[in-house]
């Protein structure tokens, strides 16, 4: 592989010169214009997935009952303002596929993943900046084409976000027809973006980190995300062949799943958690990054156990390759098959716990200092405790037989997955003077906060009691169950929550909005944080670090160390070796100089 | 903003002692450099270029991972393959093209070989004949499968027809790609565009290719003769 006249056909230096508009803003390859992208992208989907989650809400609360204001809605969408079952089943399907692929993978991979990565390795953009425009185009069709489906006739799709075959393998069974097929489109034009992405993401962390800039030295959100995009990069394709057989099964009358002809709807199930679980942790691991960022910073003390923070990620990311099963304990599998994916899930709690413990330990005995990323990602491990919690009941097959699809579920998955949110929120606050320039108003910031979380709670956690209750995932009206009808006020008091958690979140939109265009202006390091990204002017430049690279020459979270003057020690500040060390290793006190 | 930098007065004073030197790090943070000291700027063991089609072909890998799984599933489950009513597949033809795949995956080699030793002649030869000969893979694959469906096996005829046109499908259109590019470069080879110093194009060509060559070797023995 080293052929020396390959390596010398690397990128050339950027240059600082002057774009126009075009270049600067829409088919930008500078890695700090996609990651805004990617963000302006993220966050009106996170809107969109939002207002389907909260029609949803309404109809399970008042069933059957027309919405305010959505009088006009024509049929077959919406009769007269009712939600019809079709739509329903709609809606909860777009809510997640949205949110998942369109909100939070946007956001927390394409966003910071493109904005962080080079500026806290210390490069001056990314390994292929071409293929990083492309990434972002590409997953912005995939997001149009996803958009599309609400508007072709039959709905969108509706077989939910698994889509279960032969459920979705049939436009007959749910009704719909291109929608489903544009669901399946968009996501292999998705896979695509995304493995575009991934690539950037590794060769960048892996050949372009600056001077002195060595693996253990690296933010554990950077670890996170160079993680994450290992994950992505080996799960997607296994999503995009299932969808390939799904859309030939739906067009060109194959029966991959269709036991009709010979086919295995188990295949589809198999195929969908063998990414879907990987993908669950591509979707958290970029929080627990961030998460360890921020609460070293704001707790002004080391993060506790780098390295076991890192190789816990890694623990992670390998185990699950090997816990898709869990998704299917029901499906008639081999209960000793059953029984080893009990035990390999139950294995993530070990590096589960490992980081929880480790954010604990940051946290002991620190100066904490409650700003508003620090409210966030407190909040993120408190979320995170109780959806992990509850993860390991649902990994003993005995309990999920009798909780599998009821709400218990859908309370677990929330506690983790739109948990994330709550990273998300804690990473924009952190790095919104850096990405925009302006800070955030921390008052504003704090009245987001409480609410956000107080609601959050009010909305998920009760689920858990109508799940223990018995009241399935998906169900389009409750109350025609005559065991589900004493949990109806359960079900009112949640969407009551939801509204009201839909409502503070304008103070967050007015917040950014204001901030963007008006915000105090911010200096290079507004939260006298260690990490390289705070060594460069807000924003950074094109190129970000003017004529030189910047040397590293420490540990990432160095902070109150012992008889300096300030409590944090930048990344590319010189510093001396300890006279321990050099008592014990040398005079060179220790160092590595390989 | 944020107030009240909690820091122990004893603390301040050491600081104010020494205020401009470098700070001591207690045993066990990370080792300092000492100040002024530039760690060397090392070249990457693998380039950008390399390093990004590894992960490429990583992607790919796990894409067929996905569409070979599906197969065994139904051919390990099944009691006769093909199905009653089916027909069987090429092997004598199969093999023949399966000899011209490696084959080419040689003359690959020597193209890439030939330009690292500076000759041009041999580069656009190899390549030459490494497109020649996917091109007559393709052909020899596309005449099996219009015999094939006139045997009546189509995308339809259960999943024996699906996975059959599914993978090797799969496989085929990535041989057409692998194809297309092999000739945008022997076009820019034979226009003196490569040399011994600069031919990275050569080498991640050659990485696809032999990635295309290599998953037949898997395909072939699973779908034809097992």
């Amino acid at each position: 592989m080293a052929d020396p006249a390959v390596m010398t056909a690397g990128p050339a230096v950027h240059v600082h010169h002057e774009l126009g508009f075009w270049r600067t803003y829409i088919f930008s390859t500078d890695h700090k214009m996609i990651g805004r992208q990617f963000l302006f992208l993220g966050l009106f989907m996170l809107i969109v997935g939002g207002a389907l989650a909260m029609l949803m809400r309404w109809q399970l609360a008042w069933p059957e009952t027309a919405v305010p204001g959505f009088g006009w809605v024509p049929e077959p969408y919406m009769v007269e303002g009712i939600i019809p079952p079709n739509t329903y089943n709609s809606l909860f399907t777009m809510h997640a596929t949205i949110m998942i692929f369109f909100a939070v993978m946007p956001i927390m991979i394409g966003c910071f993943g493109n904005f962080l990565i080079p500026l806290m390795i210390g490069a001056r953009d990314m390994a292929f900046p071409v293929l990083n425009m492309v990434s972002f185009w590409s997953g912005l069709l995939g997001g149009l084409v996803m958009l599309a489906g609400f508007f072709v006739p039959g709905g969108h799709a509706a077989g939910g976000w698994t889509a279960y075959a032969p459920l979705t393998a049939k436009a007959i069974y749910t009704g719909v027809d291109w929608g489903q097929n544009l669901w399946n489109i968009s996501l292999i034009i998705l896979g695509v973006s995304s493995m575009m992405g991934s690539i950037n993401y590794i060769t960048t962390v892996v050949n372009m980190r600056a001077p002195g800039m060595t693996w253990f030295r690296l933010p554990l959100v950077i670890w996170s995300l160079f993680i994450t995009a290992i994950l992505l990069l080996l799960a997607l394709p296994v999503l995009t062949s299932a969808l390939a057989m799904l859309l030939f099964d739906r067009n060109l009358g194959t029966h991959f799943f269709l036991p009709e002809g010979g086919g295995e709807p188990l295949l589809w199930q198999h195929l969908f958690w063998f990414f879907g679980h990987p993908e669950v942790y591509v979707l958290v691991l970029p929080a627990m990054g961030v998460t360890s960022d921020v609460l070293s910073t704001f707790s002004r003390k080391p993060i506790f156990g780098y390295r076991a923070m890192a190789f816990s990620m890694i623990a992670i990311a390998f185990l699950s390759w090997i816990v898709w099963g869990h998704h299917m304990f029901i499906s008639g599998m081999n209960p000793l098959l059953g029984t080893a994916f009990m035990l390999s899930t139950m294995v993530i709690a070990v590096p589960s716990a490992i980081k929880t413990f480790n954010w604990l330990g940051t946290l002991w005995g620190g100066s904490i200092r409650f700003a508003t990323p620090m409210l966030f990602a407190l909040a993120f491990v408190s979320n995170f405790v109780i959806g992990g919690l509850s993860g390991i009941f649902m990994a003993s097959t005995p309990v999920d037989i009798f909780i599998h699809d009821t709400y218990y579920i859908v309370a677990h998955f929330h506690y983790v997955v739109a948990g994330i949110i709550f990273a998300m929120f804690a990473a924009i606050y952190y790095w919104f003077p850096k990405i925009f320039g302006r800070k955030l108003n921390e008052t504003l910031g704090k009245l987001h906060f409480w609410p956000t979380f107080i609601f959050f709670n009010g909305v998920f956690f009760p689920m858990h009691i109508l799940g223990v209750g018995g009241m399935m995932r998906r169900i389009y009206n409750p109350l025609q169950y005559e065991f589900l009808q004493p949990l109806q006020p359960i079900n009112v008091f949640i969407t009551a929550n939801a509204f009201l958690l839909g409502l503070v979140q304008i103070l967050f939109v007015v917040n950014f909005v204001w901030s963007l265009i008006a915000g105090k202006p911010s200096e290079r390091n507004p939260w006298q944080a260690n990490t390289l990204e705070w060594a460069a002017p807000s924003p950074p430049p094109h190129g970000n670090w003017g004529e030189a690279l910047p040397v590293v020459h420490g540990g990432p979270y160095e902070y109150s160390v012992p008889g300096m003057a300030e409590d944090y020690l930048p990344q590319n500040q010189s510093r001396r070796p300890s006279p321990t060390l050099a008592k014990r290793h040398g005079p060179s006190g220790g160092q590595v100089t390989a | 903003m944020v107030q009240g930098i909690v820091t122990a007065p004893a603390l301040e004073e050491v600081a104010l002692q020494v205020p401009e030197m470098p700070p001591i790090l207690p045993p066990g943070s990370d080792n300092g450099d000492p100040p002024g000291w530039q760690p060397p700027r090392r070249e990457p063991v693998v380039s950008n270029a390399v390093l990004g089609m590894l992960m490429f072909l990583a992607f790919e890998t796990m894409f067929f991972a996905g569409l070979l799984g599906a197969f065994l599933v139904f051919r390990l489950s099944s009691t006769s393959w093909p199905p009653p009513g089916e027909p069987y597949l090429p092997i004598g033809v199969t093999w023949f093209n399966t000899g011209i795949l490696v084959a080419s995956a040689y003359s690959m080699r020597r193209a890439h070989r030939a330009i690292r030793d500076g000759s041009q002649a041999g580069l656009v030869h190899g390549l030459g004949l490494t497109a020649l000969l996917g091109t007559t893979f393709l052909a020899v694959q596309g005449s099996e499968w219009i015999r094939l469906a006139h045997h009546g096996l189509t995308l339809q005829s259960g999943t024996y027809g699906a996975t059959f046109y599914t993978l090797i499908g799969c496989h085929g259109v990535h041989v057409l790609a692998a194809v297309l590019w092999l000739a945008t470069v022997w076009v820019l080879a034979a226009r003196g565009w490569f040399s011994r110093e600069w031919h990275g194009g050569i080498q991640l060509c050659k990485m696809y290719w032999m990635f295309v060559v290599g998953l037949w070797l898997v395909l072939f023995p699973s779908v034809y003769l097992m």
